[in-house]
């Protein structure tokens, strides 16, 4: 599937902290989370983001913390993709695990700004800036961590490893 | 193979385990808190498992929120107790509870050549002891709980070697700090961190969980330091388990070697709002605080109250700032009460409170108003991680951080003794 929509673009070391702060982590109702998604490095975030959008940024994405939420309230505000130069590993995981696309690619990450057009096809890695005419390509996943993306995530992977054991 | 790759293979049926390699590991302790067990909870329930692998290798501690600071808190505590309750699992109530991080390795829980996971970013806190330990989300952590097992994929070591001898006032926290500046936030991502050196060998555990506590902010999935006698002696005054220890081979291939020479590191202060944003004492200028935090899961043990006690003693803390000091467990409270420590802190004028994660994160006893200065023994400085994203952070040791409370502003340890 070809995801359309536009960056929304951030810096170097945006953590968890900012993407969803701690205060909020006694909130359990995920629509309400999310409206606090961002809020600390950019407030009207929320109100920008369309769905299919994609949020890009540089070095170190989604550092600090280990919450879920992270990820959760990003995939819940209706970003299609993550696209960084590189990301922390706890958040990487999380999002892998709960479904949220990242894509690792430091050219793209460079050359997108604000409010750039972008298409990404997800199988293939590819990231187009429509804005600016360039393609590039994400490093492709590990197969390890295709085969969990593919299951759609860690659950439906555990579930199938689960059914196998049985006799 | 380096510390933690001989851990990971014996977790894992392997004889040799390479960087780069995906495994499915075994997991001997599996840690969550208030704020992340809900979540954990909708992955069971989505799994569909209603028994976990093992519920006496599972602990829950009520940290973050807890005492329970206001309502949607507590319904999060109560469902945290009740999952806790149903499942048998180990539960440390509040009363009983301290910080997680400080609260396993006393309680004996968290012992060397474990693996250890759990739903907090600090959960490398182990290391200190020689464990494999590392944070993860709620849904990894579910399935943990649910199977015993978890995927990792084996990290490159990166070595850290301190040399020399640890200059007066200088600890865990400047040694880590100082690694972090120079390295950066991402200095080691992916990678375990090893820590060695005569000066670490000369380290007492309370400093070594202190520097492993934040190899996460350095992005590392782990820190880890090899067992000595100071480890065998902490584990066997804290429990009588038996335990495996291993030793990194000789040839062990590391990613990179850095070395310090600690006898030149001063103090350490790192300045909003990176981890990595780091200066010595002595170039940080006039810094005024309103607040001063002293506790943590990096600080909050007997010999950080020591410390800084020792520099209280007598002393009052500045009539423009607010000092807050949190024992990390009810065994370092009880302890340094009857040490004299806590009577010293009240002496000086800081508030003392029972256990608890509440001002690192933002959530209470010590939440920060806009344009307010925090100095904290704690590990984290981003915007807003305190409360309000137009306050600052500033991370340090607890002798920088008594001396800063006395003076009202950063300052070194030496300019109040």
């Amino acid at each position: 599937m070809r995801l359309k929509g536009n960056a929304h673009k951030y810096g170097s070391d945006v953590n968890t902290d900012v993407i969803i702060p701690a205060r909020y982590l006694n909130v359990s109702d995920l629509d309400e989370l999310t409206k606090h998604c961002m809020e600390d490095i950019d407030g009207e975030f929320v109100s920008r983001v369309r769905p299919g959008d994609f949020i890009v940024a540089t070095t170190n994405f989604g550092c600090g913390s280990s919450r879920e939420q992270a990820p959760l309230v990003i995939k819940h505000c209706g970003i299609a993709c993550v696209i960084a130069s590189s990301f922390a590993r706890i958040f990487f995981r999380n999002a892998i695990n709960i479904g949220l696309p990242v894509l690792q690619s430091t050219e793209a990450a460079e050359a997108t700004e604000a409010g750039d057009e972008l298409e990404v096809e997800l199988t293939t890695g590819e990231i187009v800036n429509v804005t600016k005419s360039r393609k590039f390509y994400a490093k492709p996943y590990p197969e390890f961590m295709l085969e969990i993306t593919k299951k759609g995530g860690l659950i439906e992977y555990t579930k199938e490893r689960l059914r196998a054991k049985k006799p | 193979m380096t510390l933690a790759e001989k851990i990971l293979a014996a977790h894992s049926g392997r004889r040799k385990v390479n960087p780069g390699e995906f495994l499915n590991v075994e997991v001997d302790l599996i840690l969550a808190n208030d704020v992340m067990t809900p979540l954990a909870v909708k992955g069971l329930q989505r799994l569909g498992v209603g028994k976990l692998f093992e519920p006496k290798k599972v602990v829950i501690v009520p940290d973050h929120f807890c005492p329970n600071k206001d309502i949607r808190s507590a319904e999060a505590a109560k469902l945290t107790r009740q999952f806790a309750k149903e499942q048998g699992l180990v539960y440390f109530e509040v009363g009983r509870m301290g910080i997680e991080h400080v609260l396993l390795p006393e309680q004996g829980l968290a012992l060397p050549g474990q693996v250890i996971v759990g739903a907090d970013s600090h959960t490398c806190t182990y290391g200190a002891l020689g464990a494999f330990a590392t944070g993860m989300g709620s849904t990894d952590i579910a399935v943990a709980m649910a199977t015993g097992e978890i995927w990792m994929k084996v990290p490159p070591t990166i070595k850290f070697v301190y040399h020399g001898k640890l200059p007066e006032w200088v600890g865990g926290k400047d040694l880590i700090l100082y690694a972090i500046g120079g390295i950066g936030v991402d200095g080691a991502l992916y990678s375990v961190m090893e820590f060695a050196g005569e000066a670490i060998a000369e380290l007492t555990m309370d400093g070594r969980f202190t520097m492993a506590n934040m190899a996460v902010e350095a992005g590392a999935k782990a820190g880890i330091f090899s067992v000595d006698d100071k480890t065998k002696e902490y584990v066997a005054t804290h429990g009588n388990e038996s335990y495996s220890t291993y030793q990194p081979d000789g040839n062990a291939e590391y990613a990179n070697v850095i070395e310090y020479d600690v006898s030149e590191i001063e103090p350490q202060v790192a300045f909003p709002y990176l981890p990595s944003n780091v200066k010595s004492v002595s170039q940080a200028g006039e810094v005024k605080l309103d607040q001063v935090v002293i506790g943590g899961c990096t600080n909050g043990r007997l010999d950080d109250l020591r410390v800084a006690a020792r520099l209280l003693q007598g002393k009052q803390i500045h009539s423009e700032t607010r000092c807050i000091i949190i024992p990390g467990s009810q065994q370092v409270y009880l302890e340094a009460l009857r040490e004299g420590l806590i009577e010293t802190f009240i002496e000086a004028g800081a508030a003392v409170s029972t256990p608890t994660c509440g001002p690192c994160c933002g959530g209470h006893m010590g939440v920060l108003a806009a344009g307010e200065r925090c100095l904290s023994t704690t590990n984290r400085n981003f915007v807003g991680r305190m409360g309000s994203p137009q306050s600052e952070v500033y991370l340090a040791s607890p002798a920088v951080a008594a001396a800063s409370a006395i003076l009202g502003r950063i300052a070194s340890p030496e300019e109040v003794i």
